[in-house]
Parts: structure tokens; sequence; C-alpha cells
């Protein structure tokens, strides 16, 4: 299983160039998943124990607030990850996700990849290497989105 | 001792005193696009139709309040004049609240527009924001009419929201007809909205397109167009090969007033669209 958990891991945009070595360790912590349209996969404030890697379909992530209900803030689709809140203690979800369409990923038990990453700091480092670029991407589009260039101004 | 530069201003020939001269158009019809835009469709009160390349604009009036300088959003063929506007100050609040039957005046068409010729046998990349689809449009239709002389065509447009989306029809249309790849985002939305929510330069990663021969088309707001610049450059497109529309308040139309001025440009005269190659150097320039 692992092995198959191995190959979609060293296809992924996110590992890309990874060693087969480095793969097999972080496969060891992973398993397939699957959510259907509609479905929620975590929810804010719950424990971040997962990081998803989407091979297919849509997740949207949200943020309730009270009188506007539900807003997405960004979609995520099949070559991308979310959840790195899996790195950074006290690990819980500052939002929702929820499926758009049928949706496969591959779940990494973050427990498992947490440990792995203390105990050799060259995998840590890598995945630490491969998250940045997404976090600067994400504040990058966060603060576009703030500036909110489309609104009227007279 | 100070040295005193003046300016000489060229002189205004006869020419140019016809362009400054509003001929008398009526509203053939309105459209309501979204929340505050609207579409006009008018026609010369002459019956003389007025050609015009995609990425032009004109010059209307609305008597009595004053002018404004609009792109042309429709078919590049002379048949149908139309006009995208926002509602943003006074003279285009009036133009959104002119019905079939009013007149109005229109100076025009100027400026240069979108490089259409250089397009083609090329892959098209044409990136929107928010209004920057209406002088886009043009192109669209002009592509969609000359679809085998140009490669593969990509529309990747970003809103606001999703009721902000302009020509959702159309757009629909497009999308299903598969003679262009279509992709939409919009900055935030309610989970009503089925798509994409992000910026659109996040759609330029998963397009499709030979970067050596790809011709990008570029109109939004201008710190949009910026990022988007930028990220075209990084996926290997020319920076002589992405084009800009820019937006300055344009006053004269015709390159004597220098409200429009931007660097060495006029960009009433020398644009609306220009190349990235020229811009990048003004573009870092906090003070244009």
């Amino acid at each position: 299983m692992a092995a198959e958990q191995a190959s979609m891991l060293s296809q992924h945009a996110f590992f890309k160039g990874l060693a087969p070595e480095v793969i097999d360790l972080v496969a060891s912590c992973a398993q397939e998943i699957e959510f259907s349209a509609g479905q929620y996969i975590c929810h804010e404030a719950d424990q971040a124990d997962q990081f998803y890697v989407l091979l297919q379909g849509h997740v949207a992530l949200q943020i309730s607030s009270p009188g506007r209900g539900a807003r997405t803030f960004l979609t995520v689709g099949a070559g991308e990850v979310f959840g790195v809140n899996w790195l950074v203690a006290p690990y819980r979800w500052t939002y929702d996700a929820k499926a758009l369409d049928d949706t496969k990923a591959v779940v990494l038990n973050a427990v498992c990849l947490r440990h792995k990453c203390e105990a050799d700091h060259d995998l840590g480092f890598e995945l630490m290497k491969r998250v940045m670029p997404i976090l600067i991407e994400r504040l990058h589009i966060c603060r576009i989105q703030l500036l909110d260039l489309y609104l009227k101004q007279n | 001792m100070s040295i005193i530069a003046i300016h000489k201003c060229s002189p205004i020939d006869t020419l140019d005193m016809q362009q400054m001269v509003p001929k008398l158009a009526r509203v053939k019809s309105y459209f309501s696009d979204a929340p505050d835009v609207s579409t006009l469709e008018v026609e010369m009160a002459d019956g003389v139709p007025v050609n015009y390349a995609p990425g032009q604009f004109n010059m209307l009036t609305v008597f009595g309040v004053g002018e404004a300088a609009i792109s042309i959003s429709g078919a590049p063929n002379g048949a149908r004049l139309i006009h995208t506007i926002r509602d943003v100050g006074a003279v285009s609040h009036a133009l959104t609240r002119l019905k079939p039957g009013d007149l109005l005046g229109l100076r025009g068409p100027f400026g240069i527009g979108w490089p259409i010729r250089a397009a083609h046998s090329k892959d098209v990349l044409i990136v929107a924001g928010g209004l920057g689809l209406a002088p886009l449009r043009s192109v669209l239709y002009h592509v969609l009419s000359h679809r085998v002389k140009f490669g593969v065509v990509t529309l990747l447009y970003g809103a606001r929201q999703p009721e902000d989306i302009l020509y959702q029809s159309e757009i629909a249309y497009w999308r299903e007809s598969c003679e262009i790849n279509v992709a939409l985002t919009v900055d935030h939305a309610d989970v009503k909205w089925p798509g994409r929510v992000g910026v659109v330069t996040q759609l330029i990663d998963q397009a499709k397109f030979d970067p050596q021969n790809t011709l990008a088309m570029v109109c939004g707001p201008e710190v949009m167009m910026r990022f988007v610049a930028a990220a075209l450059v990084e996926r290997e497109i020319d920076a002589e090969n992405i084009f800009l529309s820019m937006e300055r308040n344009m006053k004269c139309a015709i390159g004597h007033c220098g409200h429009c001025q931007f660097g060495p440009n006029f960009l009433c005269r020398d644009g609306p669209v220009l190349s990235y190659e020229k811009l990048r150097p003004l573009l870092k320039v906090k003070e244009l």
C-alpha cells in the first residue's frame, strides 16, 4: 500500500524532485482518501493533524462570520496542497475546508510526519522548503485580495 | 544661473480641431451587466459607420455634464458601437442613465489598440481583471471570427465577486464552444459560488501556451497588471510580447493636453496599449 502512496506522491507537484527514499519516508504516513461534493473535510478550531495533497477535484477554504455566513477566501485544486497548520503549534485548523466536487487526495498523518521531521532534520528542512513558497504565495494572494483592486473607486 | 526650458507646444491643425468636435450619436440599446456596470450600444446620428480597432476608445459626451474616455467593447466591424461603462463619476453616472433614443456626443476612435496582426499564428493569452474585460472583448470577438489565424487562445479573468463578472452569458458560450480556453476566479465568494476563489495570477500557472510563441494582452487595475506581467515573464513570455492597456485621465484624446502623460508617452495617442518592454521601467516609478 505504501508503494502506491509513494507513487502518487512522487507524481504530485509538491513532492516533485524529492529523492525516492524520502518519498518512501513520507508515504509511510500517507493514506488515500476521497470526499464527495459538498462534504466538509475539516472545521475551524479542530486539531490539525492532517496535511492534504490534492490529486483530483477542488476544495473551498472558508471562514464563517455572524450575519454573513460562510465566505470562501481561496480554492485549491489538483496539484496543490492545504493544511500547512500541521507544521506549527498549536496545530489547529483556522478555516473550514469543503469539497466543491468529488475530490481525491492523499492525507498525511501530521503526528507521524512531525515525528519523522524531528528525527530527520533533512526531511524537515526539505518539507519546509516546499511549504514556505506556498505560504509566501498565499500571503501575497491575501494582500492582493485585501487591496480590493476591483472595488469601485470614485 | 538657472536655465528655463521652454516646451513648445505643437500647433493644433485643422484635422485636430475636427477631432475635438463631438458628433451626435444615439443610444440604440442598453444592457445592465453587473451592479453599476452597463453596456450601451450607440449609432451615429448621421448613419456613417465608425471603423475602429480592438483596444481603441471613444470620448463620450453627456450634454450638460461632461466628457469621458470609454473603451470600445464590441466587435470591430463598424456595425455596432458598444461601450461598457462603470458608474464611477459624474459623467459615467450620467452615461449609465441614458436610455434608448437618448442623444450623446461622440469623438473617436482614438489611440493605438491591441496588436492583433502580431498575434497571427501565435497562441493568444488574454488576462483581464474586473472591467478590464471590456476592451479585451473586442479582441475575443475578432479572434473568434478569424479563429484559424490564431493558435491556442486562452482567457483568464478575475473579478471581485461572482455577481461582478461581466458578460456572463457570453463567457458561458465561449466555454461551451471550446474555441477558447476560459478560466475564471473571484477574489471572494459566498458558498453558492462553485468556481475558483483567488487572484488571476494563480490562473497563469495552469494555462497552456507556448511561451516562445505567445502574445499576451492584459487589462485591469494597474497593480493587477504589474503582477500579471511579472508572472508571464516568469513563464518565459518575452516582455515585448506582453501588452498592457494603461489608464490615465484622457482629456483631449489627441496628444495635446498632457493629462494622460505617462513618462514619455501620451496614453491617448501613443497608447493606451503599450508593450511591457516599454512600460516596465515606468511602472516602477511610483509618482507616475
